[in-house]
């Protein structure tokens, strides 16, 4: 759970720092960070628990096929993280159980 | 031995090698491909046509005698198979190998590691170049190691201390 | 939107589809989910094998590169990234969802190439965090500059687990062992194997992993050796200080897409499991639908590119646009070579029932 600072092949051009927060807690990401790539390089693993056995999941494939990183972004339930890119002052949560979508009528 | 596990056997290193009375000569590549993979750069990239395949996915040949020890090919070969080994110098071999880690440093001591990844003896780093791909789309950094007589055929990575 | 060709699917198959489609005069919209095009070439740091006078040696980073430049370059392709085709209606929209969005697209030609997916490891425990497949580990560390941990197993010693080994001390992991169940090497380049012995790197052959340690996530990994009938043999287990777990036993071919709109797929192993059915020209059995690339059986990229040129170009051509047919046969020839390496018997072996498939359904 590092950045990758010197790296033999590449060279990793970051964006600028962006705040966000993970089940309230305030948390630094990059610009071209992924929601998934920002929590993974702020410590985080554990992103969500499953449905019905509430055993705890992180990312599985990075690429947005598996659904094993859904999560609660800005008050919408189930958003792949992996694939979503990180912006300002995103509000990022552990979903528990199948999310509900709150409509106002 | 290859097909199991990864590390050659002494008869397959003894195979790809030049002869002894080439590598008293100075530099000279020698070609660690074992199997037949559809891949060519190392035949485009050598000045002097001393290496050759037959087709696509033929085993690449070489004609030590042709090979001036340029390193072009030590730089194309995608597969990072071949090296440079010379024993031309009294005060010990020398091999040079393609390394995509952070660079050493000229000068440095380090330890020598054979095809098994076991540490052999000690080496020191003599010299690093930058040699084009065959794509000249970017360049491979290959390292030169000065390593005690006899050990040429052996080394074949090193480890910072 | 209408489009002559609907391109589903931004790696090197669906770039070269795009751009042999819009070459031949078809208007393309080439639909990505990621931000970016390039598919899993992004991640792809080592050279590649194949013809010095076609790219080969070129790192798969710089190919990703080149084509995503051509793409974008092409006045007759649009390019739709974060974009995700979610199926196809009645009324013959292929419904893209951008960014909450839904956008129905009327192509006269679809070009089926969104790749695969990693397979699982099924034992207990392997659904907790630290547990990742190897593609996504890859992902991580060389698209967005993040290591997902420092102590690596590595599940599965074929091209994409020895590669992924030796990626991981290019970015400073280390990586405590590589097992596989085969008593020897399988579908790995033994140059890519040598690379990590010399380093160092241990590889468990017939090893597996048999038990995972961890509550909320990855602390250890138990391997053992395994018989012939593949069963641990007591007494062997060892018991790595790992944090993360990376599986790279195999790829399926992503085919919802396919079997939604009807296209018969067939069980081949050898190509990754469910695959659909098609001819050399790319066609499927589903008039308009082609494939190309992983999706249509697993390979790897310099062959999906090529079967995405033949895709892009037969397409143009079934819409009645004008082609090269020699540039077909020399892809197709192309093709043949790279598929003509020993080490790919099994493969052959896959489209050999493949190509038996389709002649028997008459597909052209």
């Amino acid at each position: 759970m590092k950045r990758i600072e010197n790296h033999p092949i590449l060279t990793f051009k970051r964006g600028k720092k962006i705040k966000f927060y993970f089940e309230g807690k305030e948390m630094w990401g990059y610009e071209g960070d992924t929601i998934a790539s920002a929590l993974v390089a702020n410590g985080v693993k554990v992103f969500r628990e499953s449905i019905k056995l509430h055993r705890p999941r992180g990312f599985y494939c990075a690429i947005g096929n598996c659904s094993s990183c859904l999560m609660t972004v800005d008050g919408v339930p189930n958003i792949r993280t992996c694939i979503t890119p990180l912006k300002e002052g995103m509000h990022i949560e552990r979903i528990k159980g199948k999310g509900a979508l709150h409509y106002e009528d | 031995m290859l097909p199991i596990d990864g590390i050659p056997t002494t008869e397959d290193i003894l195979a790809k090698a030049p002869p002894a009375e080439r590598m008293k000569k100075g530099a000279v590549a020698m070609i660690e491909c074992w199997q037949e993979i559809p891949c060519n750069p190392c035949v485009v990239s050598c000045p002097t046509g001393a290496i050759t395949m037959e087709s696509l996915t033929a085993i690449p040949q070489i004609d030590f005698d042709k090979c001036i020890g340029c390193a072009l090919c030590v730089a194309a070969c995608p597969g990072l198979a071949i090296l440079l080994v010379d024993s031309s110098k009294e005060d010990g071999d020398r091999v040079s190998i393609p390394y995509e880690f952070p660079l050493p440093e000229v000068g440095e001591t380090v330890d020598c590691l054979n095809h098994e990844g076991k540490v052999i003896c000690e080496g020191v780093i003599e010299k690093v170049v930058h040699l084009p791909a065959v794509n000249k789309k970017d360049k491979t950094p290959i390292v030169t190691i000065k390593v005690p007589k006899g050990y040429a055929l052996q080394v074949r990575f090193f480890k910072r201390r | 939107m209408k489009t002559d060709v609907l391109v589903i699917g931004g790696g090197p198959a669906g770039m070269n589809a795009a751009i042999e489609a819009a070459r031949a005069g078809a208007s393309v919209i080439l639909v990505e989910r990621q931000a970016h095009l390039g598919g899993q070439l992004v991640k792809q740091t080592h050279k590649f094998f194949g013809w010095a006078e076609k790219g080969a040696g070129t790192r798969g980073i710089q190919l990703a590169e080149e084509w995503a430049r051509a793409v974008e370059e092409h006045k007759n392709i649009t390019v739709l990234l974060s974009s995700e085709a979610i199926g196809l209606y009645d009324d013959g929209a292929w419904m893209i969802e951008q960014e909450g969005k839904l956008i129905p697209v009327y192509p006269k030609k679809i070009i089926i190439a969104v790749g695969a997916q990693e397979k699982t490891l099924p034992i207990e425990n392997a659904d907790i965090p630290g547990v990742y497949g190897a593609g996504a580990i890859q992902t991580m560390m060389h698209v967005y500059g993040v290591l997902p941990g420092e102590k690596y197993l590595i599940v599965g010693a074929g091209n994409i687990g020895v590669i992924l080994a030796y990626q991981l001390a290019q970015a400073g992991a280390e990586v405590k062992a590589v097992v596989d169940v085969l008593p020897k090497l399988g579908g790995a380049y033994w140059v890519h194997v040598t690379k990590i012995r010399r380093m160092g790197i241990p590889l468990y052959m017939k090893h597996t992993v048999i038990e995972i340690k961890g509550d909320q996530w990855v602390e250890s990994a138990t391997i053992a050796e395994i018989d012939e009938k593949f069963q641990p043999i007591p007494g062997t287990e060892k018991e790595l200080d790992v944090d993360t777990i990376a599986i790279s036993i195999g790829l399926s071919p992503l085919t919802d897409l396919m079997y939604q709109a009807g296209v018969e797929l067939i069980w081949i192993p050898e190509l990754g499991g469910l695959v659909p059915v098609h001819s050399e020209n790319m066609r499927t059995t589903k008039p308009n639908i082609y494939v190309a690339g992983d999706a249509s059986g697993i390979e790897e990229a310099t062959t999906a590119a090529l079967e995405g040129k033949i895709a892009g170009a037969v397409a143009a051509k079934d819409l009645g646009l004008t082609v090269n047919d020699s540039d077909i046969e020399e892809w197709k020839n192309e093709l043949g070579q790279l598929r003509d390496a020993p080490l790919l018997e099994k493969l052959r072996h896959g489209l050999h029932k493949l190509h038996e498939a389709a002649k028997e359904r008459g597909l052209q």
